[in-house]
């Protein structure tokens, strides 16, 4: 009873709105493109944020990736003459921080060189990585085929390679040429598989397979190329000694990941004279990539906000001058025998569902334009369940507040008087 | 409603006692209703007559529940109501009374049918009752093809007619009738005028405010007033009204401005 009573009372206010069909729609269009740019402005920055959040989950929480860097002095000399600069990481900080630290589970200490390959017929300048057998734990990466690197490998000097899709691309590489040769350098070495790689950039931070081509074992690449590099660059020859281009270090709980970041970087001030080393803490950069998301939200929220009040205010503007117009209508009512809040409620219903249809449409609205975007741009985009209930909620609200004030405004009307209102 | 006082003897159904209705214009106190005491009985068709300015308007006001008195009291029913608050006022007009208005009040925008059942809406009846009931009540004011028209379509005389209808949607103990052919030309004044009767006749208690002598004629009986007082009362078979001292000085009504 008390439920065919609210349907028959909406379906009253539905009626009396389609009275006036173009004032309806455009009381509506407010809370339409308000509701509708919340919706999608939502599902774009959330779409946005989780892309970045995903790439920084994938160099994993636990992580620290301490690189090697340059120094700028360093750069600058190196350029003007012939000289070989030294710098970066050092086998003897690998082994102190994976000794020092109680809470570090495991290091993957990395070299990074160019070399030129051959693979059969076809030979080019490859980006090879001596990488340890905990790279491919830090760094899970499917397999393609065959199988990666092996603390035997490393134990047993053996001259085996792994190339990533990037590497087996750029050689025309398939699953068939596992077990065939490839030289790497002056060097023979036997592809042993092929793994999958990741693109992409999380944030300002590189992943750390994204440009290598293949990896060898470690101790193969310090013996066979050893530590200093050339490279030679227009007319002149650069030469550079660096160790160690990169470790990959596991703390056993990510809630140590940045106490242990900070007692590896002062460990690492104490023996560098230069700072030549960078550390970056995915943990770090995953809060701050939140906190940054939060920021989003709010400020999307805040311009949301203003529109949904925009076109709350509007409403209100129309049911003003609708009570102010029906004041005889009031009157009537009143004179029946419709009570005050009878009357109120009669109003308060209009608006309400005024300022739903709108949020409903806004809605529709706000969830085409993000697969429109998705599907014209690539661009990912999220329609959560809460960036679509929010919204029509505070439609609702929006129906409420604004239109609460008018239509106490028309309960207030005197009856006597609005009977001879003309 | 059942609280009925020793003064009432069955019949009666509207009483005012020294009601008193005092409206404040700047620095002036105008006095519409000035101790007025009167009794309708039920049954009675009742012609409230007076010039302007002479308080009926306020009478037929107070008398519908719409406004309040200063002071005095209204025995509707034998209940006095002069106390009440806006809610149970609306609720007395909603179950016990019936209006008609000069310019006839309709909503313009809804249908003669939900015109008419716009009491029923209010009192909570289900949309298949109302819309029976809204049938039957066209039919009876002769308006039965008209339900789905708007009011706007309607001559003055239909939309009088659907008023009527709408008036006694909820079967009111008295029916208001303001001017009722004010707006009407005499033609359809008089089959509007022939309606009403026809309901006393059925049995409703009517009260209606008119200047017209023509149209006050259809009433049964007769209250002059002048200056917010009773003037003179011609009471159909009854005697008059011994409480008015101006009917005991012979006085009489002046002709309206």
């Amino acid at each position: 009873m008390r439920q065919t009573r609210i349907v028959r009372n909406i379906s009253l206010g539905i009626e009396n709105l389609l009275l006036h069909k173009l004032r309806s729609f455009l009381t509506m269009l407010g809370v339409v493109f308000g509701v509708g740019s919340v919706v999608a402005m939502l599902s774009v920055g959330e779409g946005a944020s989780q892309h970045a959040l995903s790439q920084i989950r994938k160099l994993g929480s636990d992580n620290i990736i301490v690189s090697s860097v340059k120094s700028s002095e360093e750069e600058q000399t190196s350029t003007t003459h012939s000289h070989m600069s030294i710098y970066g990481l050092t086998y003897a900080d690998h082994r102190r921080i994976a000794e020092s630290f109680a809470n570090v589970r495991q290091t993957a200490p990395a070299k990074l060189m160019r070399k030129e390959s051959r693979l059969g017929e076809r030979s080019m300048e490859l980006r090879v990585v001596g990488a340890t057998p905990e790279w491919f734990h830090l760094v899970p990466r499917a397999l393609v085929a065959g199988r990666v690197i092996v603390q035997a490998d490393q134990d047993t000097r053996s001259p085996v390679a792994v190339l990533t899709e990037f590497g087996a691309r750029k050689l025309l590489a398939t699953e068939a040429s596992v077990g065939q040769t490839l030289r790497i350098g002056g060097d023979e070495f036997a592809v042993i598989g092929i793994i999958q790689s990741e693109s992409g950039q999380a944030g300002n931070i590189q992943i750390p397979d994204q440009e290598i081509d293949v990896y060898i074992p470690l101790e193969v690449a310090r013996r066979y190329f050893g530590d200093i590099f050339t490279k030679r660059t227009s007319g002149s020859e650069e030469r550079e000694k660096v160790e160690l281009h990169q470790i990959i270090v596991q703390v056993d709980d990510p809630r140590h990941a940045e106490a242990v970041a900070a007692g590896i970087e002062r460990m690492l001030g104490m023996f560098h004279k230069k700072k030549d080393y960078a550390l970056s803490v995915p943990l770090a950069l995953l809060k701050q990539a939140e906190a940054t998301k939060r920021t989003f939200n709010i400020v999307l929220g805040s311009i949301a906000g203003i529109s949904l009040l925009v076109g709350g205010i509007g409403i209100m503007n129309i049911m003003l001058a609708s009570v102010t117009e029906r004041t005889r209508e009031i009157g009537i009512r009143r004179a029946i025998g419709a009570k005050r809040r009878q009357i109120i409620y009669q109003f308060l219903i209009e608006t309400v569902v005024l300022s739903m249809i709108g949020g409903l449409i806004g809605l529709g609205i706000g969830v085409l334009i993000p697969m429109l975007i998705t599907h014209f741009s690539d661009m990912p985009t999220v329609v959560t369940l809460n960036g679509v209930l929010l919204p029509l909620f505070i439609s609702m609200s929006i129906g409420i507040l604004f239109g609460l004030y008018p239509a106490m405004n028309a309960a207030r009307v005197d009856p006597i008087v609005a009977l001879r209102h003309e | 409603m059942r609280d009925r006082t020793a003064q009432n003897n069955g019949h009666e159904i509207v009483r005012l006692e020294g009601a008193r209705k005092i409206y404040q214009m700047g620095t002036e106190e105008v006095r519409a209703l000035d101790g007025v005491n009167v009794t309708f009985e039920r049954g009675e068709f009742w012609a409230i007559m007076g010039p302007s300015g002479s308080g009926k308007s306020t009478m037929m006001n107070v008398l519908g529940c719409l406004d309040r008195l200063t002071s005095g009291a209204y025995y509707l029913e034998g209940k006095d109501v002069s106390q009440l608050d806006d809610d149970s006022l609306s609720e007395l007009r909603l179950r016990y009374l019936g209006f008609i208005f000069q310019s006839f009040n309709l909503i313009p925008q809804l249908s003669v049918q939900r015109n008419i059942e716009l009491p029923l809406y209010y009192l909570g009846w289900d949309a298949a009752r109302s819309a029976q009931r809204a049938k039957e009540l066209a039919e009876e004011v002769g308006l039965g093809e008209r339900l789905n028209h708007r009011p706007t379509e309607l001559s003055g005389g239909q939309m009088q007619r659907v008023a009527i209808a709408r008036a006694l949607a909820n079967d009111p103990q008295v029916i208001f009738a303001d001017e009722p052919t004010g707006n009407l030309d005499s033609a359809t004044g008089v089959q509007i005028m022939e309606l009403l009767s026809k309901l006393n006749r059925l049995g409703k208690t009517i009260v209606m405010v008119t200047h017209e002598p023509d149209i006050a004629a259809y009433a049964s009986s007769k209250l002059h007033m002048i200056d917010g007082n009773i003037d003179r009362i011609e009471k159909g078979s009854h005697a008059p009204n011994p409480d008015s001292p101006k009917h005991l000085a012979g006085h009489r009504e002046p002709a309206a401005p």
